[in-house]
């Protein structure tokens, strides 16, 4: 195995292992708004590490045409960029949407209805 | 079209590579098509970019500080990752879900989403709300998160993105 696919692999396991934190973080915290904790930073980061693999693998896999060495990382490299624009404006938008809706949010307390004028 | 001549320059030139770097085509057809359809865009909406009253140095000078404020925001969102992977992979899950209210000192739009963003990015807190004062509401996932944010004068991150938009001195100085 030469470096290169060593780097790439640990790279793109580190992603996996995010998203799969995301999962699980998905599956086992209590209420919609602790969820979105766990998927709206994992899959940012997840994500962006996974594409971050491919475009090493891509620049150095020994293609001749400047396309390939340049042009496609290039593209991921904008995929990266808008993950890091779209992700948190689509958690915020989902947490914004369910404090309209009046989603419960659970604390230690128990379960109860957020009220704006409550917080401190 | 209300911008400087400056202004449509340099957002005919960011559009055009943008275009080659997506289309990946050398011939005269593609490289003159996306001239055209460049220019158009630039002609009709560079006052999105540079706005009637900001100065092309000015936003230059915006966008060089917004990439020098990149590297430290990775740092905290590796950070906030870790975050999350250790309070979901422990059995008991150590979290106190919470909603506090803090004052941010911006007013800009810009400046508000940028400081949203990075909220929604570091360990443990995610953007709910946002009044027109400059009110945050922030769910915080547990005690210790909340309170990087509760501090007096308000917190690292709202001066690092305030200085990006000439909102507040440097945050260090």
């Amino acid at each position: 195995m030469n470096p290169v696919d060593i780097i790439v692999t640990l790279i793109m396991s580190v992603g996996a292992l995010l998203m799969l934190t995301g999962s699980i973080g998905l599956l086992r915290l209590p209420d919609v708004y602790c969820r979105m904790h766990a998927t709206g930073k994992c899959d940012t980061l997840g994500e962006s590490l996974i594409l971050l693999g491919l475009i090493i693998y891509q620049v150095y896999s020994g293609h001749e045409l400047v396309l390939d060495k340049v042009i496609v990382p290039a593209k991921m490299l904008f995929i990266i960029l808008f993950f890091f624009l779209a992700n948190p404006v689509a958690t915020h938008a989902i947490m914004k949407a369910a404090f309209i809706i009046k989603t419960p949010m659970w604390t230690k307390q128990g379960w109860k209805v957020w009220q704006k004028e409550e917080s401190r | 079209m209300k911008g400087s001549k400056s202004g449509l320059a340099i957002t005919f030139i960011l559009l055009y590579v943008f275009w080659i770097l997506n289309s990946g085509l050398f011939d005269t057809f593609h490289l003159s098509l996306g001239v055209i359809c460049s220019f158009i865009v630039a002609y009709m909406f560079n006052d999105l970019l540079f706005g009637s009253d900001a100065k092309p140095g000015r936003v230059l000078l915006r966008a060089y500080r917004l990439l020098a404020y990149i590297p430290w925001l990775l740092y905290q969102i590796a950070l906030s990752n870790w975050d999350v992977f250790k309070r979901v992979m422990q059995p008991e899950m150590p979290i106190n879900p919470q909603v506090i209210k803090f004052r941010s000192g911006l007013s800009g739009e810009l400046a508000l989403t940028i400081f949203a963003n990075s909220i929604t990015l570091t360990p443990g807190t995610v953007t709910v709300d946002i009044d027109k004062d400059g009110t945050f509401y922030v769910h915080a996932i547990a005690d210790e998160p909340a309170g990087s944010l509760l501090t007096e004068p308000p917190c690292e991150m709202a001066g690092r993105s305030g200085y990006i938009f000439d909102e507040c001195r440097k945050w260090n100085s």
